[in-house]
């Protein structure tokens, strides 16, 4: 069965949105989308050092995207605004990578599958690195979900009850790192946020508790996965955007249909 | 406590006796809320040491608790952030405290009085030993204000815990604690509310000095007490 690439992508699709959908949730209800960018971003640098030092694309990509999202919190706590902070990192990171891969003579490097995914090439140890890599955010997200949440609304809530908010925050950035490190196959450098925010994001207006709206980021994501996979098959899409696409249609109809049922 | 090489709170020497309320004063940058957080563990003093007993639990209220529309909330699923609060504990909290009929409404949807009897039923529900509150009646009208000072100095009753607030209303604070603290960066007079409210230290700080402003206070108290007892048999 797993010989089939499209069931492969199938998988692969499904193992990232399973993770993406409930760490999507903190990274909108945490206001970190531009952080989730400055981490993603940064992973086009990774690509590049795991290339130049030949070590696994997963390895690189994860301990740059963790240096990148530890740096950028270092940095928020002094002068600047973060969303200033994060506008350079992200930018500086993506910039700083798209160069470093030029320095890469002598290796063909396809930038396109990087930047924007190519999830039909992945193979069968790409697909137990995407889900152990899911598995162990879903995990930790579920360990800390208490803390987490707590720490989301009040951090001196938290705190009063005996949870630390820089820690809660640490493990975030680590699920975030290892999410970005699984992802970039799938979906590319440039669309990871998308797949945590979008879905996220579509999954508001069918919650009525956290929980809920973490399940539903879930399920809407895995749908976006297969749908977009078919419809790329047929129509000849590229699959990462496409499959984009169909999330964001899930956030888009609900705001119309929530548009054009107030007119009335 | 110094931020920034700025000293905010020095010489600060509090304790808190079972049971006893106990409210801190002071101006706006008098370090209040920069105490409380001391005290609840989310700021490390610069020198000093807070110790709790062990075992004590604190209840926190917050100053400010902006729940983003982003994130759906319950009440219900709110109060369970509490931990696991035993059934009969908590069907019992939700009716005392008043919200029952609220428990499937967003958390965002509910008025200012709502709200902050929400956020103290699920202060209560951890079965705190310290219940820790910041100017919790910050935005309330005074009907809100008087019963929600009543609902306070009940629950503390039946539950048993200390408080320790800071307050802005100095004629409720008056009423209604055990114990006063006048902080302006340190402690200026402390002592049961009679004494604090005798003292020219707290009397100088809010201006009571003046005989003009002290005309003025009288006649706001007289007031919001009438208010309060209308409030009060309203909702009893």
């Amino acid at each position: 069965m797993l010989d089939d690439f499209l069931v492969r992508a199938a998988l692969a699709g499904t193992g990232l949105a399973l993770a993406a959908g409930p760490l999507g949730c903190f990274v909108v209800w945490r206001r970190m989308a531009y952080f989730g960018d400055a981490t993603s971003h940064a992973a086009i640098l990774g690509v590049a050092l795991s290339l130049a030092f030949s070590l696994s694309i997963f390895i690189g990509v994860l301990v740059v995207a963790l240096a990148m999202a530890l740096l950028v919190l270092a940095l928020s706590e002094r002068v600047y605004a973060m969303d200033t902070l994060l506008g350079v990192a992200a930018h500086g990171a993506l910039a700083l990578g798209l160069v470093a891969v030029s320095f890469l003579s002598g290796i063909r490097i396809d930038l396109m599958a990087y930047l924007f995914g190519d999830i039909l090439a992945v193979g069968r140890v790409d697909l137990a690195v995407i889900w152990i890599g899911a598995a162990l955010v879903l995990v930790l997200l579920r360990v800390r979900w208490q803390a987490l949440l707590l720490v989301t609304l009040n951090t001196d809530l938290a705190a009063a009850r005996g949870y630390d908010a820089r820690r809660e925050q640490l493990i975030l950035t680590l699920a975030l790192a290892v999410l970005v490190a699984v992802a970039i196959k799938v979906v590319g450098a440039l669309l990871i946020t998308a797949m945590l925010i979008i879905p996220a994001a579509a999954a508001r207006s069918f919650a009525k508790t956290p929980e809920a709206m973490a399940v539903m980021a879930a399920v809407i994501g895995v749908i976006s996965a297969l749908v977009g996979l078919a419809v790329s098959f047929q129509w000849d899409t590229p699959t990462g955007p496409t499959i984009v696409v169909v999330a964001t249609l899930f956030f888009v109809a609900p705001a119309l249909a929530q548009l054009t049922g107030t007119r009335h | 406590m110094r931020f920034g090489g700025r000293r905010i709170l020095r010489d600060i020497d509090l304790s808190i006796g079972k049971r006893e309320i106990v409210t801190i004063v002071g101006p706006n940058g008098s370090g209040k809320t920069t105490l409380l957080r001391v005290l609840i563990g989310a700021q490390v003093p610069t020198e000093g040491v807070v110790v709790r007993k062990a075992g004590v639990s604190i209840g926190y209220v917050p100053q400010r608790l902006a729940i983003d529309r982003i994130m759906p909330l319950t009440v219900a699923r709110w109060l369970r952030l509490s931990g696991t609060p035993q059934a009969v504990d908590y069907q019992r909290m939700v009716e005392r405290i008043g919200i029952a009929q609220l428990l499937g409404e967003q958390m965002g949807s509910l008025s200012g009085g709502e709200f902050q009897r929400a956020l103290l039923a699920q202060a209560l529900l951890t079965q705190p030993a310290l219940l820790v509150l910041d100017e919790p009646t910050q935005g309330l009208d005074q009907p809100a204000i008087a019963s929600f000072y009543r609902l306070i100095e009940a629950v503390r009753k039946e539950i048993g815990c200390a408080v320790l607030m800071v307050s802005h209303d100095l004629h409720v604070v008056m009423r209604s604690s055990d114990h006063v603290i006048c902080l302006n960066g340190h402690v200026c007079c402390e002592g049961p509310p009679t004494v604090v409210s005798a003292a020219p230290e707290y009397q100088a700080l809010f201006g009571f000095g003046a005989e003009g402003a002290l005309a003025l206070y009288r006649h706001e108290h007289d007031h919001s007490h009438d208010h309060a007892d209308e409030a009060d048999s309203r909702v009893g």
